[in-house]
């Protein structure tokens, strides 16, 4: 079943004679718990996809089915809500609010939910359990300043998982991190792709995309190529899993 | 999100910049801190006088001379001009009509002043005011004696040479003696004296106790003696007249106004003499003080709008710097009512703060003043609740800009910003 559907999505910036087509027609369709990598060098509209796809923009033209609904007219408010509900994102910069606790900064999205608010309790406990589920367990009153650039990233993870959302959006979730902790970072995914999570991750990094099931290939705003990437990605999966089964 | 959510965001991010949060609430507070401090100033003022006023007896009517009170070449017609003078105002032969024809008079006293210096032994004293005056002075103006007595009718009359005390006066000059049967000489005239009055405070302003009382006929002919006194009698500045009943003190009034009208030969409308009631004169610094407040009442609106432009532009910084926090509270589901009422119940915390240490300011400016100086200061309620709605007001008024503009950032861009 797919979860993300997109038709002709085309995105165009600027008036009149100088146009600027970030995205020209994009179709493409991503399956419930697959774990999908979106590549393209600079300029490819590969920002603009994820910046779509997170419902953080509207397409010029085209529609946007997620998980069954269609968001393409939503107007800001319900793009705030469907945002809030079903995606879950990770920043390369892991976007933390400063001089909020990890705890607190897991909590957040739960402040803004709109239907069947939990209270202050429930939304404690979804955050430990999140933070806990990340190895942070023990870092929950730490500032984000006071933790090193995996364990922030690590924070945001459990911030993106705390709604239970359709699908994570991962935008260069390691490209801040030196490589040991951005392979931590990586197994973290592969685990909740093991657990079931639909993830789209862009990244720069042909090593890095080659982990995903399918790479998508950008190109001046169209589709290049899709393609599959054998088994290494669910056989890291598949491992991570056995070992640490959550 | 719910309002106890949204104060406990504001109260991090203020407490988290405990400063800046500070300076930005700083207009706010001096704005209502002064206006507490002065409404408080002007009230006690207030209620002091009326406090005096009263003091004095409900049933008290003052007439005055209009043309003294009003003073020469103070308007076209009402003296300056030597017929004028020798025509106007009362006289002293006046009470003794009042007193006389007039139904329902109790008492009625007779005032004249004049400034001498009073001398005993080596103590000399400049510039004490004589108030001359008849025998129902003290009753009137509710004076009581402390030692001696007060002079009589028969004193007054034979203009006998004695004085009454005030009390601090006959401290100054006497110090721990007893100073009954002693002799005191103000300007170039020596009087025994016969009593000292108990402490009495000021009253209108005026210090009762540090002045000297004597007959007024000694006054008239020792210390402002008139070229006009042969023609028409010694002029005085103010006739107090005691009526028996306050109920029928319009009546009285009346009575009093003819009378005089017909003794000075003018008619109601040009009348020389003027009859107001304490109310009346409650009146006239109700209006004054009425006056004042509406002063007061723009310097604070002044200053809270100062204080609220202070706000608004701390608040459109700080919706600069924490940009990117707008866009990651977007991008996890902040809808732009969420923002917004973020800044907003921000702004409006931040003022309400600033309302209450204003208050707390204010109301300590209060008590520090009344205690340090001799001004007494009230606490009103109800200038510290209008200060704080208006501080909330001037929070809401002055924050939505700013929390409008926070609500319409672009996600993307605000995740952008560095």
């Amino acid at each position: 079943m797919s979860i993300i559907q997109t038709f002709e999505l085309t995105k165009t910036y600027g008036m009149g004679e100088i146009r600027v087509r970030a995205l020209d027609g994009v179709s493409l369709s991503i399956d419930q718990g697959e774990f999908v990598a979106v590549m393209g060098p600079s300029g490819s509209g590969k920002s603009t996809l994820m910046n779509i796809l997170g419902c953080l923009d509207h397409p010029t033209e085209g529609r946007y089915i997620l998980d069954s609904v269609d968001v393409s007219q939503m107007n800001r408010a319900e793009l705030a809500g469907v945002r809030n509900a079903r995606i879950g994102f990770i920043f390369q910069s892991y976007n933390l609010l400063p001089r909020t606790s990890a705890l607190k900064n897991v909590m957040a999205p739960l402040l803004y939910e709109r239907n069947n608010r939990r209270g202050k309790e429930e939304r404690e406990a979804a955050a430990t359990q999140a933070l806990e589920a990340v190895g942070l367990g023990d870092r929950m009153q730490h500032l984000p300043q006071e933790l090193s650039g995996g364990q922030q990233q690590r924070v945001a993870i459990a911030r993106a998982l705390v709604n239970d959302p359709a699908f994570v959006l991962a935008d260069e979730p390691t490209g801040n991190l030196d490589s040991q902790s951005g392979e931590e970072i990586l197994n973290l995914l592969h685990q909740l792709h093991g657990q079931g999570r639909t993830i789209v991750m862009v990244s720069h990094d042909p090593e890095i995309a080659a982990q995903a099931q399918r790479t998508i290939y950008l190109r001046d705003g169209r589709l290049e190529s899709i393609t599959r990437n054998g088994s290494r990605a669910r056989a890291y999966a598949r491992a991570e899993v056995k070992h640490e089964p959550v | 999100m719910n309002l106890s959510e949204f104060l406990q965001l504001a109260w991090e991010s203020i407490s988290g910049n405990k400063l800046r949060s500070l300076l930005t609430m700083l207009g706010i507070i001096i704005g209502v801190a002064s206006v507490i401090t002065m409404v408080g100033i002007s009230a006690g003022t207030e209620a002091t006088i009326e406090e005096q006023i009263t003091g004095l007896g409900s049933n008290l009517l003052f007439v005055q001379s209009s043309f003294i009170r009003f003073g020469p070449g103070a308007g076209p017609g009402s003296g300056g001009d030597f017929t004028a003078q020798l025509r106007g105002g009362l006289v002293y032969d006046d009470a003794f009509a009042i007193a006389d024809e007039v139904e329902g008079v109790a008492a009625v006293v007779v005032e004249q002043q004049s400034s001498e210096t009073v001398k005993v032994g080596n103590v000399t004293l400049d510039s004490v005011t004589v108030l001359g005056s008849t025998a129902d002075f003290p009753s009137v103006r509710d004076m009581q004696i402390g030692e001696g007595r007060y002079f009589t009718d028969q004193e007054v009359e034979r203009k006998q040479k004695v004085a009454v005390l005030g009390s601090a006066l006959a401290q100054e000059l006497f110090e721990a003696a007893d100073p009954i049967g002693q002799t005191v000489t103000a300007g170039n005239t020596k009087l025994t004296v016969i009593g000292v009055f108990e402490e009495r405070g000021l009253v209108s302003g005026v210090d009762f106790d540090s002045q000297l009382y004597t007959p007024i006929t000694v006054v008239f002919q020792k210390f402002t003696p008139s070229m006009f006194a042969r023609i028409r009698g010694d002029n005085v500045r103010m006739i107090y007249v005691e009526v028996e009943n306050p109920e029928v003190l319009d009546s009285t009034i009346e009575q009093i106004e003819l009378l005089l009208a017909k003794r000075h030969d003018v008619t109601l409308e040009e009348a020389d003499f003027t009859v107001t009631t304490q109310q009346d004169i409650i009146e006239t610094r109700e209006a004054t003080t009425e006056a004042f407040r509406s002063l007061l009442g723009w310097v604070a609106g002044v200053s809270l709008i100062v204080g609220g432009i202070g706000i608004m532009n701390i608040m459109l910084v700080s919706v600069t710097e924490r940009t990117r926090e707008i866009g990651i509270r977007q991008a996890i589901g902040a809808a732009p009512q969420d923002i917004r009422w973020q800044f907003l119940t921000e702004a409006v915390t931040l003022s309400m703060a600033g309302g209450l240490i204003g208050v707390l300011v204010g109301v300590a400016g209060s008590w520090v003043f009344g205690t340090l100086s001799d001004m007494r200061t009230v606490i009103v309620t109800g200038s510290i609740l209008l200060a704080f709605v208006s501080a909330a007001a001037v929070g809401i008024f002055f924050g939505f800009y700013p929390a409008n503009r926070a609500s319409q950032l672009d996600p993307i861009e605000a995740l952008r910003h560095e």
